[in-house]
């Protein structure tokens, strides 16, 4: 399993707008992807409620994982995703 | 074809929209089946999907800002996290359990996240009440998400519904139950959303029929004709028009003054009543602050919400009604059991008087509140029955710095007694709704029950005069904040009775201005005798209906 952790750069945190960016690149990467908080019990990361759920707020780490073959530059494209101020695009 | 359900008006006005079903919610059976895992994924996977695809299909009539949301609300039906945390669930437990569990889960982490989460939860708890009826094979459950102007048609609506109805969607709403102070009907005229309850067939109604409701005499036209819906308009036009000039504090022609107040049971409240062109608070229901609170709140908790309760209103009065509560509003912290009749059992003064502690916390915050805001703020007790009651209280009330001081008068007891009860204090308050209960020993909830209930009813006025007989003995003044107080005919005879203000929902208090102002005392006292000479209740509304001024009963 490969894992990165990243810290949520969206000024209003990991929900709404933001959220449904962040699944929606999941999707499109077309392989499983897990989150959950550092130290959590990874999920499914294709869940607007479970990304919701999380509740994590602006500066909050998140660990992504994922197993696939091309893990390195899936978990890349998702964790410079979620650096940016989504809200704000 | 045109036909006409008779409700019972609680909010007035009158809507014209297609009717929209709200379904009785459907909970999982207690002794749900456990099928095999195979055939519960399926089928809990083609529950959300009916619900998704239902969703769409009124996002595909919506426009704009409606689609979007119902857009949203069918992605929450197809997400995965929920789809397959409910099939997780179904290892021991039937699917729709299972669905319900799962929602429940979402439900308690969004609620604990607080804020826009929380609004979130009961989007979720929509979705997973609508997948449960789905895997049953019952039809949707509770408020549909709306995508236009309608008339909400329903058993009865929970609290929580009623206070999250978009007031720009929900036109009118009519429901088969409730009662003339049911829940519905008290926070329709909050909301000024026209309304008629208790009426009888209207389940029967299919989705999008047109409907035309009139909120005033609880009329519900099925499929109206245009002649019909012309006559309506044209009324609120006349109402428009004459309410226009209607403004400032209440009195009678000849210039008798009768303060007009708000009913109001929060912040929110609070601050949409100070905005209106009315005198004060009659009626601050103060429970919101305890029942979901699972630990007393503090001194400085209370305060700062009393607080925000008052400063919206600057110099004007504001009557606080103290804790409420008892066994059918029960307290986490304050739980004094089980009663077999909790309208006639330990509540309003009666747990105070258990549990003085919570009392004098409520009374500490209030005066820190008033000092803070300079507001001219009054307390009253609930449940009143005896005048050494009265006496305790206030002295407690007065012990804490506080001014003003007062009783509600909704125990005929205490309103046949009000020559003492109102010796020991500065004012009474009639609370109607209590009151008419207790008097016609018919409880409120009871829909069925509703013309024992009716404030026309002559032994009730015969209460309230005997009441207000009482206060103008000892030159105490005397409201009344029932429902009674925001009809404008009824307004002109509990004037006539002597009641000096009258506290209802903002909505109401331009037309009791208006009604006011078009009647001299003498008036209102002589409307105030056909009343009570009335043999029953229909023939004391229309006695007062016939003798009051047209330019009023036009309107109505």
């Amino acid at each position: 399993m490969t894992t990165r952790t990243v810290a949520i750069g969206s000024s209003v945190g990991l929900h709404a707008r933001p959220a449904a960016l962040f699944v929606e690149a999941v999707n499109k990467a077309g392989v499983p992807v897990t989150i959950c908080k550092p130290g959590g019990d990874p999920r499914p990361a294709n869940s607007m409620l479970t990304i919701m759920a999380l509740g994590a707020k602006h500066g909050d780490e998140v660990v992504l994982g994922c197993e696939a073959d091309n893990a390195d530059a899936v978990l890349d494209e998702l964790v410079a995703l979620l650096e940016r101020d989504l809200d704000a695009e | 074809m045109a036909a006409v359900i008779q409700g019972i008006g609680v909010s007035g006005g009158s809507a014209f929209a297609p009717a929209v079903l709200v379904g009785d919610p459907v909970r999982p059976p207690a002794d749900e089946q456990v099928v095999d895992s195979d055939t519960a994924a399926s089928r809990i996977r083609e529950a959300f999907e009916e619900v998704a695809v239902e969703i769409d299909r009124r996002a595909a009539r919506a426009t704009d800002s409606g689609a979007e949301i119902l857009k949203a609300t069918a992605m929450l039906a197809r997400d995965p996290g929920l789809i397959e945390g409910a099939i997780a669930e179904t290892g021991s437990v039937g699917p729709a359990t299972a669905i319900d569990r799962a929602t429940q889960g979402y439900v308690d982490q969004f609620e604990q996240l607080g804020g826009y989460f929380a609004e979130r939860a009961t989007d979720v708890r929509d979705v997973g009440n609508r997948a449960i009826a789905a895997v049953l094979g019952e039809p949707s459950p509770g408020v549909p998400a709306l995508d236009g102007e309608c008339v909400l048609i329903a058993r009865d609506l929970a609290p929580a519904e009623t206070a999250t109805l978009d007031r720009s969607k929900v036109a009118g709403i009519v429901t088969e139950e409730g009662g003339r102070t049911s829940h519905t009907a008290i926070l329709a005229a909050q909301m000024g959303i026209p309304a008629a309850v208790k009426a009888r067939g209207c389940l029967e109604l299919e989705d999008g029929t047109p409907v035309l409701v009139d909120g005033d005499t609880g009329q519900v036209h099925v499929d109206p004709t245009g002649e019909q819906v012309e006559r309506l308009r044209k009324r609120a036009e006349r109402r428009t028009a004459a309410l226009a000039d209607s403004h400032g504090p209440g009195s009678t022609k000849d210039g008798k003054a009768v303060a007009l107040l708000a009913n109001i049971g929060g912040v929110e409240d609070a601050v949409a009543a100070g905005q209106e062109d009315l005198e004060g608070v009659g009626l601050f229901r103060t429970e919101f602050v305890f029942l979901n609170a699972s630990e007393a709140p503090t001194v400085a908790e209370q305060a700062e919400i009393y607080r925000q309760v008052f400063e919206p209103f600057g110099g004007r009065r504001v009557v606080v009604r103290t804790l409420d509560a008892g066994a059918d509003k029960p307290l986490a912290f304050a739980d004094l059991g089980a009663e077999e009749n909790p309208a006639l059992g330990r509540r309003g003064l009666r747990l105070s008087a258990e549990r003085p502690d919570l009392l004098d916390a409520q009374l500490e915050a209030l005066a820190i509140a008033a000092a803070d805001t300079g507001a001219d703020v009054r307390v009253m007790a609930p449940m009143v029955a005896l005048t050494e009651e009265a006496a305790w209280f206030a002295r407690r009330v007065r012990e804490n710095g506080l001014k003003s001081v007062g009783v509600m008068i909704e125990v005929p007891g205490a309103a046949l007694r009000a020559r003492h009860v109102l010796e020991e204090v500065d004012f009474g308050s009639l609370g109607t709704n209590d009151l008419a209960q207790y008097t016609m020993a018919a409880d409120r909830m009871q829909g069925e029950l509703a013309d024992l209930l009716d404030p026309w009813q002559p032994a009730l006025l015969d209460v309230v005069a005997t009441a207000c007989e009482g206060a103008a003995v000892n030159g105490k003044p005397m409201g009344v904040c029932g429902e009674s107080a925001g009809d404008p005919l009824l307004a002109l005879v509990l004037t006539g009775l002597g009641v000096t203000s009258l506290s209802m929902a903002p909505s109401k208090v331009a037309m009791v201005r208006y009604a006011l102002s078009q009647h001299t005392f003498a008036q209102c006292q002589r409307l105030a005798y056909v009343a009570r000479s009335a043999r029953t209740a229909q023939e004391a509304r229309e006695a007062v209906l016939a003798g009051a001024a047209s330019a009023v009963t036009v309107l109505l």
